[in-house]
């Protein structure tokens, strides 16, 4: 009989070897999977997990001169980390407290929404300087769309999870409807997409010859500050004495409602600031596809960094690197997407299972039979 | 119901024995070597402190958990318990301290989730019967919300005596009820001991032991340190085997000397319930003067919680006259503002609500201090100075912990109250509300927390105690109020008290009459 024992004590090292325990699960689960499908378990894997990193780490053995030839590989890495270590961060924050915001896609959706909006009504021929009230604008879109769960909790004690989950599919379809309708590219052939942003509001690039772009200091900009705020200061303590104890909160003179409209507001924002961030960088333009399901990615980055924003750096890196190692994938091993879908799902499930193992150990009994 | 395997075995036989009882969680030993006997129709007291292995030993014999080595007997046959519904087939019935009961219920619906599926109505008739063959008045059609403490704690027994046990368990059953309703309580465990039923009665309450039990086994650190007749034993000799040392009885030398101006004034407090099943306060008033203790007597779930929440500030009330902390008027702010005025809190539940068990002690200091003792700023958190506090606090109060730099959760029930008491008292506060301040603690952090109480009104502050405890209200206030559904008697001199006419404020008398009615007390 296997049973669950309470630690007296939470385990400081398995809160941190749980995520490696996780991965290396995902791994073998993974692995088993390829060799269902038919395909060389171990040259998946490789190609699946390692050889991005591999070609991050051929990059940086490289000499000087022969570099930039190989940038694309870790610089897409990076690309793909940025949303989702500015959503995670704010994740981990709004689970901290003991909110579930589920819906961060459709705040995503609605920042690159209003973002866009403000960026096709721009006038014509604007300075770079136009991108700072665009990123605002993000933001407030995704502020707006997670008050919509903050408001209902708070007023009316409705459950979060659903009603921002359900938010997301509201957003997605707004999306939709703009694209084909008011946003719509009068020259785009009828093509369900919106004219192409002016330069203004294109994410600055920062390296030559790649896609690396001015988001990735704002993300760690965002994740260092949120990291800060949790480990110094009264918000943070706030923050996680809300999410712990509400009784001891309320003892201790913190308002749980507003904390719960702080956290919410401040996922919703990131998530809004990152589906800014995305579109400019990426499609320069609003579509349906604007890879809004990073927005549940990162509820397994936020949980990959322990719920700690610096941790969620960490968690993104590894989630992107999943991204493109699903990308050689496809093309290698004629592997469906899917599968990235497949394995990002199996951490987060092992992830969730191994995080009991800070709390408890597992001991073999014998049964007493009498 | 005796099963096939167990046949009555000849006269002598013990009904139920546990020989060598070991249960170990991880290295820690909650059971060593434990051994018990119950005689058929026998009264027999386990007696300890908390944290002495009384519970575990009781989970394992009603089949909750197993115990890591060693054996029970029943009639003289080895027997395994596995489940609780083996236990109940064995004939063995438990009244929990924290009753399972479903108050959205009716009494015969939640009786008859433990049974075996019957008609309600016959159900019904034999609930009656058995209700009036042991004195235990209950209406099985009512809902169990609207039910007292102690009707709910009948219905916890009627369930199961409809079980026809041989042995009753019963876990601290006087500790939610009066003096009144014990001893009705007493009168339905010596007919059923009378009948053949043997009663495992678990309490630390030593004067109940004596009067109601004929054999008692006590246990200290998990192990037995005595088997004992409670009649031919003193109170004081009991503890003292429970505690293995002399104990520190804690009592106010003579009447308060000098009570100074009133500190802590609450003028006519009304406040709704907040759930179905909650209490209203209605009217309450009450003013603590500085120097003097002042106890707030009741049974549990009376509305002390809500007292202590709009008093703390975490519910507010309605007018902000309605509670006055040195004349600020302070109804209407919550807890911060109350602390900066001078008052400081030790609400009735450590873990999860004075404290916060995943955090670290400075962490908990930083909860209740952070602006009321300047350990943070409006944003930023002065860690220094809340390591400093909690070395403070440990050391002042003894707070002892296995691990350099432990979470409040590991710490001991014990320990963690004195830390919690402790963070309050060092702040010299004006005034100090505090709730069971040594509910389920060991009788030495009681003496520990009582004295410091004491200490704190003799230096001139206004000290609140809302208990449960009479004996633990009698030692240490000057005066004692009763509350009894949200409603608060009147301030009488703890001299003119007696634990009978307090039994009577709380089973519901008057407290409106301002003298108690002395004919009715036996």
């Amino acid at each position: 009989m296997i049973v669950l024992e309470p630690r007296s004590q939470p385990s400081r090292i398995l809160a941190v070897l749980s995520p490696v325990i996780a991965i290396g699960l995902t791994l073998l689960a993974g692995g088993i999977l390829m060799a269902l499908m038919g395909k060389p378990p171990l040259e998946a894997l490789w190609i699946y997990f390692f050889q991005p990193f591999g070609e991050l780490w051929m990059w940086i053995t490289l000499p000087e001169g022969e570099r930039e030839m190989w940038l694309y590989i870790p610089s897409e890495v990076i690309v793909k980390a940025i949303p989702l270590a500015l959503i995670g961060a704010g994740l981990a924050v709004c689970f901290r407290a003991n909110v579930w915001n589920i819906g961060a896609a459709g705040q995503y959706t609605m920042g690159a929404i209003i973002g866009g909006w403000f960026a096709l009504s721009a006038p014509e021929g604007v300075s770079g300087i136009w991108l700072a009230p665009y990123l605002i604008a993000g933001v407030l879109g995704g502020m707006a769309w997670a008050a919509i769960p903050a408001f209902l909790r708070v007023r009316f004690n409705a459950n979060e999870i659903l009603v921002s989950l359900m938010l997301t599919y509201v957003a997605g379809y707004l999306l939709d409807w703009l694209v084909r309708g008011p946003f719509k590219d009068p020259l785009g052939f009828g093509f369900p997409q919106s004219e192409d942003f002016q330069d203004a509001f294109i994410m600055p690039v920062l390296v030559e010859g790649t896609r690396l772009h001015l988001g990735v200091v704002l993300a760690i900009i965002a994740t260092v500050a949120l990291w800060v705020m949790m480990g110094r200061t009264m918000k943070g303590f706030e923050v996680r004495v809300i999410g712990a104890a509400p009784r001891a909160g309320a003892f201790a003179g913190f308002s749980r409602d507003r904390t719960i409209w702080f956290v919410l507001l401040l996922s919703g924002g990131l998530a809004g600031l990152a589906g800014a961030i995305e579109v400019s960088a990426t499609v320069q333009q609003l579509q349906p596809q604007i890879s809004a399901e990073y927005g549940f990615v990162a509820i397994i980055v936020a949980f990959l960094g322990r719920l700690n924003p610096l941790g969620a750096l960490f968690g993104a890196v590894i989630l992107a690197i999943s991204y493109i190692g699903g990308e050689n994938a496809q093309i290698l091993l004629k592997l469906p997407k899917a599968v990235t879908g497949v394995f990002q799902g199996m951490l987060l499930f092992f992830l969730l299972g191994c995080d009991t193992l800070i709390r408890y150990r597992i001991r073999l009994m014998r049964p007493t039979r009498g | 119901m005796t099963g096939p395997g167990h046949a009555d075995a000849g006269p002598g036989t013990p009904l139920f024995e546990a020989r060598d009882i070991v249960k170990k969680f991880g290295e820690f030993a909650a059971n060593q070597d434990v051994g018990l006997v119950i005689q058929p129709g026998e009264k027999h007291a386990l007696l300890g402190e908390n944290g002495a292995g009384k519970s575990t030993l009781v989970k394992m014999m009603y089949g909750v958990m197993q115990p890591t080595s060693g054996e029970f007997f029943w009639n003289g046959a080895r027997t395994v318990i596995h489940k609780p519904a083996e236990a109940r087939d064995l004939g063995i019935g438990m009244v929990f301290q924290h009753f399972s009961v479903f108050d959205a219920l009716t009494v015969v619906e939640n009786i008859a989730l433990a049974l075996a599926p019957e008609p309600m109505k016959a159900l019904s008739q034999r609930i009656e019967q058995v209700s009036e063959s042991y004195g235990l008045a209950i209406d099985p059609r009512r809902a169990v919300h609207t039910l007292s403490v102690g009707e709910k704690q009948r219905v916890e027994i009627i369930r199961c005596l409809l079980q026809h046990p041989k042995l009753l368990i019963m876990d601290e059953p006087t500790s939610v009820l009066t003096p009144q309703e014990t001893r009705v309580l007493f009168e339905t465990l010596d007919k059923l001991a009378a009948e053949g039923c043997s009663i495992l009665y678990i309490s630390h309450k030593l004067e109940e032991v004596k009067a109601l039990c004929d054999a008692a086994t006590i246990l200290r650190l998990g192990r037995v340190v005595a088997h004992c007749d409670p009649k031919a034993e003193t109170a004081r000799s009991m503890a003292e085997m429970m505690v293995g040392d002399e104990i520190a009885w804690v009592e106010k030398e003579g009447a308060a000397a000098e009570t100074g101006p009133v500190r802590l004034m609450v003028d006519r407090l009304n406040l709704p319930a907040a759930s179905e099943f909650g209490i209203s306060l209605i009217d309450l008033s009450l003013e603590v003067r500085g120097g003097e203790v002042v106890g707030i007597a009741g049974v549990a779930g009376e509305g002390q919680s809500e007292l202590m929440e709009a008093l703390t500030g975490e519910v507010l009330s309605d007018r902000a006259e309605v509670i006055l902390i040195d004349g600020e008027a302070m109804g209407r702010v919550g807890p911060t503002p109350r602390r900066l005025a001078g008052a400081a809190f030790v609400p009735e539940e450590r873990n999860g609500h004075a404290a916060v068990g995943e955090l670290t002690l400075p962490g908990n200091i930083i909860l209740a201090h952070h602006a009321a003792e300047q350990v943070a700023t409006r944003s930023w958190i002065d860690f220094g100075k809340a390591d400093g506090w909690a070395k403070r606090v440990r050391e002042a109060f003894d707070v002892r912990a296995g691990a350099e730099n432990p979470t409040a959760g590991s710490l001991s029930g014990g320990n963690l109250q004195k830390f919690i008491v402790g963070r309050e008292i060092l702040r010299e506060p004006g005034v100090l509300v505090v709730s069971q301040p040594t509910w389920g603690v060991d009788a030495g952090a009681a003496a520990v927390i009582r004295r410091a109480l004491i200490d704190l009104a003799g230096r001139g502050s206004a000290v609140l105690v809302i208990s449960q405890d009479l004996e633990e209200i009698f030692s240490i206030c000057d005066k004692i109020a009763v509350i009894h559904h949200g409603r608060l008697s009147r301030e009488h001199p703890a001299a003119e008290m007696t634990p009978e006419k307090v039994g009577l404020l709380m089973g519901g008398a008057h407290p409106e009459a301002s003298e108690i009615p002395a004919g009715e007390v036996a």
